[in-house]
């Protein structure tokens, strides 16, 4: 983790600053007591006008960890313990996790907007798209004309780069790419500090995956908000992400700069993931898959969930889980300084581990 | 058939929802059919007709025919509920009667429910013209009210007995069962196990038996309960406007004798009272196993650990948009089952 | 407007199959109980009118089958459906001229009364789920299964044995003459009023559940998560995103329900001696007048039909997908 969780408010807007700060989130699948794990004190944070990567295999809780944050998590969804607090442009801290309904619902869309997973089901089949995108603006600015709303729903649209005269189709009208475009307008309508993208490319194509991707760099470059970007597609992210986090299991196992994370993997997972993507420059390499497949949430293993998968295991490794830490070559400082990863191998004080890391790791 | 309303293509689509990150718990999905209150509740309610149907012409008490001098009389120990204008005994010509619609409800379900199955199967798969036929055939067979035209058919009829009012419901009951069918098939048939198969050269008659069928077992047995549901009620329904033989005794007959013979007028509750809370109840059973197929095969219908006084105790209301956040307790944290874990920062 | 060209397709072959089942019924029965009939009606029954109930029970049997079919039509075109036996010698079509508006009236009043209801309640049922309106659930489950017919002899020995609130039978007060007076009107409401509540009561169940299982359905759907996150008031997630979507399945289902609960109703109005087509079926029923059974199923039919169209504008009005050309 880096410094930024301390309880300090922020100067107003400073770029660098943490705008949304997840604590030790836990999230259950079920109510009752039998219920699956599926986030165990996940920490992470995110700073302003920043693209933060949110990788992993699907089913390692990225997109769970997204949901819990805005409270968006569907039945049987259930938030244990932990805070989320967002820092607003004037340096108000709020915890999400304590809002009242009420004070959730006026601060979403303005605060937080989300580009779910695929466009097709993210837009009400029944309403034209210009309704649905002025409906969010109406419901923050009470008194607002609907014609001044449709009039600020033509000019986001012709922002993403669609014709305003679009505006009175239905979603079934518009192509994949650009029911894409339209959520990611309606998203911007309100100007929210935080974008958070769930796969919003997985359902197009290469082509169109790489406007949307431009898109939103371009977008963020003007607006200056912050990002989350959720995906699976490694390789992607290192284009567009200053940070990525991976996920396992439920637990975030790295945390750096997304070339850092991209030259020099500190955990196995890691490593192991990046060797599954083609890279999208520079020198060929072997693709490797891995070997074997997550963990069942219900029944995991009392020590580190990527043990049995991972070929630097020891015992303590089946023992004892990681939590997140500095890597064992932090005394490098400058940016090592600033990662952090869950991996044993990493901790020296522990038994059978000598503090040598494996040379693909120690990069 | 409105309680079938459920089994509509956009749902027998599989689920898709947003990414949950974690499968449901894989149970074994056997067992959680009978694991469901509904399903059992109605399985119980079943089996205990299915017996009487069996054993009751033995254990009821008088000759349902049988006419005696105790005419209209309210319940009493000889007469548990009571007698009709002829002194015949209310209780024996339920107890007589229930095997009258039992029979009749699971002939007409069969017999619908395989035409439902061979067109509904044969208009996915075939598709084209065929499909558009059959397709056609069965919402016209929709449209057109049923009851109706069981009565005439069996207004015509010479004898309208049980077996051959059962095959006309069943004649004439087969559209929703089909519809219901085509729809899933449609769907099955580009999954990939089902194109895998085929792309091997798997006959088509095999490939239907083998790979789609099992897996239309939930929305069949769904089809057949639903129809079971609407012979039980068509016949009941014909019994008491008195098309079929009065002389053959089920529920409706006695509906039909008691509205003939002013039971209503005379205050006489017990001739049409227990006989209409029978057909209700047999239909709440059929409904309930319904109910638990449909939960079965659609989990977002199924309320998963949903125990309402629990989420009371934990002041946890489940919603979509909301997602709960427990409340910690002032004296700490609740144990949410990880193991206590020092960060590494603490240590060193 | 391939929409418009297919549905209009398809309901002229429907109609075409109800007046062809018609047609077959009584020539693929066994027996020949009309002629029977005839026999007992004889000299009695002018040689026009015997010449077309000939033609529509098939009787004439040395005309091929194509010939008959043709004959057929060309009464059922002219609105010949025969004269009845019971109200002799009253054409069939006379009958239920007179009977249909009172159908209409009762059954289609009532079902629309309760399609909007039980709709209503079924998406608030839907939305509280884990809450006590899932109380609801038992109940509206107990009353889809009782059969029509014994709501309404429960509500008459309830409400016009016992507390003598309504009456039991018929459809307005004898004394009156049928005009457009308040009177009348009033005495038409007052009598129709317990077979329409019991039409209600019996299949609003089916709506409820039917609605509440599509918002459960559709609550889950990814556009309403978006609702959610756009901070929408949470009226307008329930009414503008789940429930307008949710009504979709229900009025295609209400269209191809309707067959069904109509046969369900009609049987109120024999309960009810209500004079609609239900009560005339069932008269026609019991007393073997063939012809009149025949034009009663001919018209429900096409009452049926007519609904499903009106179902289907409504339809096309909600969903802009299936107003889509093409």
């Amino acid at each position: 983790m880096t410094a930024s969780t301390l309880d300090v408010p922020a100067p107003s807007g400073a770029v660098g600053e943490p705008v949304l700060e997840i604590e030790n989130l836990s999230v259950d699948y079920g109510y009752t007591d039998d219920a699956t794990h599926v986030l165990r004190d996940v920490s992470l944070t995110l700073h302003r006008g920043e693209v933060l990567g949110l990788a992993g295999e699907s089913g390692c809780g990225k997109s769970t960890l997204a949901y819990a944050a805005t409270r968006l998590l569907p039945p049987p969804g259930l938030i244990t313990s932990g805070s989320v607090h967002f820092t607003g442009r004037d340096g108000q801290r709020t915890d999400v996790l304590r809002q009242s309904d009420a004070e959730l619902r006026a601060s979403r869309w303005q605060d937080t907007a989300i580009v779910f997973q695929g466009a097709m089901n993210s837009l009400n089949p029944v309403y034209r798209i210009g309704r649905q995108i002025a409906d969010g603006i109406l419901a923050h600015r009470p008194g607002m004309r609907r014609k001044e709303a449709w009039d600020q729903a033509a000019s986001l649209l012709e922002m993403v780069g669609i014709n305003a005269d679009r505006l009175r189709d239905f979603p079934h009208q518009l192509s994949g790419g650009m029911r894409q475009r339209v959520m990611i307008a309606m998203a911007l309508a309100l100007d929210p500090q935080v974008l958070i993208m769930d796969e919003p490319t997985t359902a197009l194509d290469v082509v169109m995956q790489r406007q949307i991707v431009e898109e939103i760099a371009d977008l963020r470059e003007r607006l200056g908000f912050s990002v989350v970007f959720i995906t699976h597609d490694v390789s992607l992210l290192i284009e567009i992400a200053d940070r990525i986090a991976i996920m396992y299991a439920g637990d975030i196992v790295e945390d750096a700069g997304a070339q850092d994370v991209y030259r020099r993997p500190r955990h196995p997972y890691s490593a192991a993931l990046l060797h599954s993507f083609p890279p999208l420059r520079g020198e060929r390499r072997e693709l490797t898959g891995i070997p074997g497949s997550p963990p069942d949430m219900q029944k995991m293993p009392p020590g580190c969930p990527f043990a049995p998968r991972c070929a630097h295991a020891t015992d303590v490794c089946r023992q004892v889980r990681p939590v997140l830490g500095p890597t064992a070559l932090a005394d490098r400082g400058g940016r090592e300084a600033e990662r952090s990863v869950a991996c044993h191998l990493h901790d020296a004080d522990l038994e059978g581990i000598d503090g040598t890391l494996p040379t693909d790791l120690a990069r | 058939m409105a309680q079938d309303t459920t089994f509509t293509e956009e749902q027998a689509a599989p689920e898709r929802a947003v990414e949950h990150d974690v499968d449901d718990p894989r149970r074994a999905k056997r067992f959680l059919f009978l694991r469901n209150g509904k399903a059992l509740t109605g399985l119980g309610i079943l089996l205990f007709f299915g017996i009487l149907a069996v054993v009751g012409p033995w254990i009821a008490p008088y000759d349902p025919n049988q006419v005696s001098a105790d005419l209209l009389q309210p319940p009493s120990w000889s007469h548990w509920l009571g007698t009709d204008h002829t002194g015949r005994d209310i209780l024996s010509q339920i107890v007589v009667g229930t095997r009258g619609v039992l029979v009749v409800g699971l002939i007409a379900g069969v017999s619908a429910t395989v035409l439902g199955v061979i067109v509904g199967v044969t208009a996915g798969f075939i598709g084209g013209m065929g499909d558009e036929t059959l397709s056609a055939l069965s919402n016209v067979f929709l449209v057109i009210p049923q009851l109706p035209l069981i009565i005439i058919i069996a207004g015509q009829l010479p004898t309208a007995g049980g077996v051959t009012v059962a095959l006309v419901i069943g004649i004439t009951g087969w559209a929703w069962g089909a519809r219901v069918m085509r729809a899933q098939t449609l769907s099955l048939r580009k999954r990939d196990f089902v194109e895998a198969a085929r792309a091997n050269g798997e006959r088509t008659w095999r490939l239907v038996l083998a790979e789609v069928l099992p897996n239309l077992t939930a929305i069949i047995a769904a089809g057949f309960v639903g129809t079971v549901t609407f012979a039980v009620m068509s016949q009941v329904t014909l019994a008491f406007i008195g098309i079929t033989p009065v002389s053959d005794w089920n529920w409706g007959t006695i509906l039909f004798w008691a509205q003939n013979n002013l039971a209503l007028q005379r205050g006489a509750w017990w001739w049409f009272v227990p006989a209409g809370l029978c057909i209700a109840l047999l239909g709440m059973a059929l409904t309930l196993v319904n109910f638990g197929i449909d939960e079965f095969v659609n989990p977002r219908l199924r309320s998963t650990g949903m125990n309402a006084r629990l989420l009371r105790r934990r002041r946890i209301r489940p919603r979509i948009g909301f997602t709960p956040v427990l409340r910690t307790p002032p004296d700490g944290r609740p144990d949410v089952g990880t193991t206590a874990r020092t960060t590494r920062k603490e240590r060193s | 407007m391939r929409f418009a060209v297919r549905r209009t397709i398809f309901y002229l072959i429907t109609a075409w199959a109800a007046v062809t089942i018609n047609f077959l019924i009584p020539r693929l029965m066994p027996g020949d109980p009309v002629t029977a009939l005839m026999g007992r009606m004889q000299g009695r029954i002018d040689s026009n009118a015997e010449e077309s109930i000939r033609v529509l029970f098939g009787l004439d049997t040395d005309a091929s089958v194509w010939q008959q079919y043709v004959d057929y039509w060309g009464l059922l075109l002219r609105g010949d459906l025969g004269l009845s036996f019971t109200f002799f010698p009253t054409p069939v079509s006379e009958i239920v001229q007179q009977a249909l508006p009172w159908t209409i009236g009762l059954v289609g009043v009532a079902t629309i009364i309760s399609f909007t209801l039980g709709t209503g309640i079924g998406v608030a049922i839907g939305w509280r789920r884990g809450t006590w309106a899932d109380a609801l659930l038992p109940i509206t489950t107990f009353f889809s299964a009782v059969p029509y017919f014994w709501l309404g002899l429960i509500a008459i020995t309830v409400f016009s044995v016992t507390l003598g609130w309504f009456p039991s039978s018929g459809s307005y007060d004898r004394g009156l003459v049928p005009t457009w007076s308040w009177e009348f009107v009033g005495s038409v409401i007052y009598y129709g009023f317990l077979p329409a509540l019991t039409v209600v009561l019996s299949s609003i169940a089916g709506w409820i559940l039917g609605m509440r299982n599509m918002l459960v359905t559709v609550s889950s759907e990814d556009y309403v998560t978006v609702a959610h996150a756009k901070g929408l008031p949470e009226r307008r997630v329930m009414v503008g995103y789940a429930a307008r979507n949710a009504i979709l399945p229900q009025v295609s289902n209400f269209a191809l329900s309707l067959g069904f609960v109509v046969g369900g109703t009609l049987i109120m109005e024999m309960v009810f001696s209500y004079q609609g087509i239900g009560y005339t079926l069932f008269q026609a029923v019991n007393t073997q007048d063939y012809p009149l059974m025949q034009g009663c199923f001919l018209v429900i039919t096409l009452a049926v039909l007519g609904a499903n169209i009106i179902a289907d504008f409504v339809y096309a009005a909600l969903d802009p997908r299936a107003r889509q050309e093409g």
